[in-house]
């Protein structure tokens, strides 16, 4: 290999950075796995969107004929306990579990975020105290500070989730806290403060979005914790209460049933594993394409 | 042998974890004020006369100044009284005492069964780096990751108890009348709960592994003619045990906590199931003092970890 001085070499081309559509479609053609789990992603919440013309009965329609009834033509994955339609109760209960694990993942990124960026940027006595205070959440046992927020806050699927959320916070803030010690170093924050601009400008316009790629993996994750909390609080019967459904609740009935109809406790089960390895594989990949070191790999 | 600049690691350690410990016994008593409506009225019971809230206003302190209220609560608790549950008049502290041993034994047997089977899989990984084992290997762990343990829990019921009939489905012995039988009862729990820690111990150990036999000292001791069975114990374990350490403490944590709803499938009295059962009926001084009891637990633990730790980290003896 020749080594080219500068001058030999060929004048660089005017290099642009692709448009977002264009570096995500090569991504996911680099990266199957990613392509894969995304895909998979889609098509869950997609159902769950479209649940109520998608799904072939309502999920509350009882019909006392059909009780415990197998899979059969008109009723895919059979009936319940109360002749209600398997198939639509699980794509109705996706709906909820998915709202559920996003909204989870909002209220720790609202409170994560700001808490974060202010512990980072401020330094001194402010992040000694909210550090303190990072470390003294972290150290509770998250599933049981779930259900003891929840117990206080008042039972339901809302209420448990913005539990969880506040028990994610601390990861986010923390995560975000380190990448902003590192950020608020950098020259191009020093050059806009010297600029004048004010520390919410600085903080907003400069250290957030060069802060924040280690949140969007770790929330891709989260949204899986999630996934696997809201099952856990609705089997406990802390979530989502009837007559509402999810797939946590539809666990703990197909619990009661298990020797008799065993598969209708497989399928909501299955189906937080898919959704929950999906959402884990893709913040894998993410982690991988947005870590530098990495680049090229997979 | 412990040098000065451990002893003075260790002190520092004790120090740093007693503020998270007294900040942590807040948190839990805040967690109470975030209940709305009077706490007095609550209980009181229903239809109680002002006079029986304002008596009970006056015993329980609630006329006090917020931190004088914590400060008392605070004070009772290190002493043992943890108050009394609502429902059943039992005191907090016995609740706990009582349960506690059974969710314990529980997470402590699926955090041995993690180390025992992921350690194993996590070396057989590394040393066949890149093959087809490996791939089989870390690819069951990711499946592991995010199995939920109470429902993996249901699917060994329905395997092990109701068609063999090889385990208890549900139900538990306490350890301390025979502790044969608990072990027995305790088995499919540890199963169900052991799922996470496998994968999270075999994967950890896996990377820690492959990085070290990467490094430049161990393949000087390849080139020197060392059996790679040698390499491997003395010179790859050993480093990693101090990392292992740390893992397995958090593990147990995690399983301890995971516990919670497995006991809700096993029906284990154990001190999860009392948590839930105080939410649901709105018992909180039962909330309140077993949480306190899991918190306290959970960071003693790290403390003695991060103890251990430093007592073994060879590193740390140099300067």
């Amino acid at each position: 290999m020749t080594h080219l001085t500068l001058s030999e070499a060929e004048p660089l081309p005017h290099w642009e950075e692709p448009a977002l559509p264009v570096r995500l479609l090569r991504w996911l053609r680099r990266d199957p796995r990613a392509a894969i789990s995304l895909g998979i992603l889609v098509i869950i919440l997609g159902a769950a969107l479209l649940a109520p013309w998608i799904a072939p009965y309502s999920p509350t329609d009882q019909n006392g004929e059909l009780i415990l009834a197998g899979p059969s033509a008109a009723h895919w994955l059979g009936t319940d306990d109360l002749g209600r339609d398997v198939l639509s109760r699980l794509i109705h209960g996706g709906a909820n579990s998915l709202y559920a694990a996003l909204l989870a993942v909002s209220v720790a990124l609202v409170i994560g975020l700001p808490l974060g960026l202010i512990a980072g940027f401020a330094g001194g006595w402010v992040d000694t105290v909210i550090s303190r205070l990072i470390d003294t959440f972290l150290s509770f046992p998250a599933i049981i500070l779930a259900v003891a927020v929840t117990g206080a806050m008042g039972i339901g699927l809302t209420n448990a989730m913005i539990s969880v959320g506040l028990v994610f916070a601390p990861q986010i803030a923390r995560l975000i806290r380190a990448r902003t010690l590192v950020v608020r170093q950098e020259l191009y924050v020093d050059a806009a403060r010297c600029f004048g601009a004010s520390p919410a400008r600085l903080l907003i316009k400069h250290v957030l979005p060069n802060a924040v790629q280690p949140v969007i993996v770790q929330s891709t994750l989260l949204l899986a914790v999630a996934l696997l909390a809201e099952a856990s609080l609705s089997f406990l019967g802390l979530g989502v209460q009837l007559p509402e459904v999810s797939w946590g609740s539809m666990i703990a009935r197909g619990y009661l049933y298990m020797s008799i109809v065993p598969e209708q406790m497989y399928a909501p089960g299955v189906l937080i594993m898919i959704t929950a390895v999906a959402f884990n594989t893709l913040g894998e990949s993410l982690r991988a394409a947005l870590d530098p070191t990495t680049q090229g790999h997979g | 042998m412990v040098t000065r600049v451990k002893q003075r690691m260790v002190m520092s350690r004790l120090l740093q974890a007693l503020p998270i410990l007294v900040l942590a016994t807040f948190i839990v008593f805040c967690l109470m004020q975030l209940i709305p409506g009077d706490i007095a009225v609550t209980l009181a019971g229903e239809n109680a006369s002002q006079e029986r809230i304002e008596q009970i206003r006056e015993a329980y302190g609630l006329n006090q100044p917020f931190l004088a209220q914590y400060g008392q609560w605070l004070w009772h608790a290190v002493t043992g009284d943890l108050g009394t549950a609502l429902l059943s008049g039992e005191p907090v502290a016995q609740t706990i005492a009582r349960t506690f041993p059974n969710t314990l034994l529980v997470a402590l047997y699926a955090t041995i069964l993690s180390v025992l089977i992921g350690v194993p899989l996590g070396i057989l990984a590394a040393t066949r780096s890149g093959s087809k084992l490996d791939g089989a290997i870390m690819g069951t762990a990711s499946l592991g990751v995010a199995l939920p343990n109470f429902w993996f829990g249901m699917i060994l019921v329905l395997f092990f108890a109701l068609t063999l009939r090889w385990f208890p489905a549900t139900g538990f012995v306490s350890p301390f009348e025979d502790f044969s039988q608990a072990l027995w009862y305790a088995t499919l729990p540890a199963l169900a709960l052991c799922t996470n820690g496998i994968a999270e111990v075999a994967r950890q150990l896996r990377s820690s592994l492959v990085e070290i036999q990467s490094s430049q000292h161990v393949r000087t001791l390849h080139a020197k003619g060392l059996s790679p069975a040698r390499i491997l114990w003395l010179h790859g374990l050993k480093n990693v045990s101090v990392n292992l350490l740390t893992v397995v403490g958090l593990l147990f944590n995690k399983i301890l906590a995971a516990t919670v709803v497995v006991e809700a499938v096993f029906a284990i009295p154990g001190i999860g199931s009392s948590i839930v059962k105080a939410v649901l009926e709105g018992d909180f001084p039962v909330v309140q003092g077993a949480v306190l009891a899991m918190v306290v637990t959970v960071i003693l633990i790290n403390l003695v970890t991060d103890l251990l730790c430093t007592l073994l980290d060879p590193r740390i003896n140099a300067s």
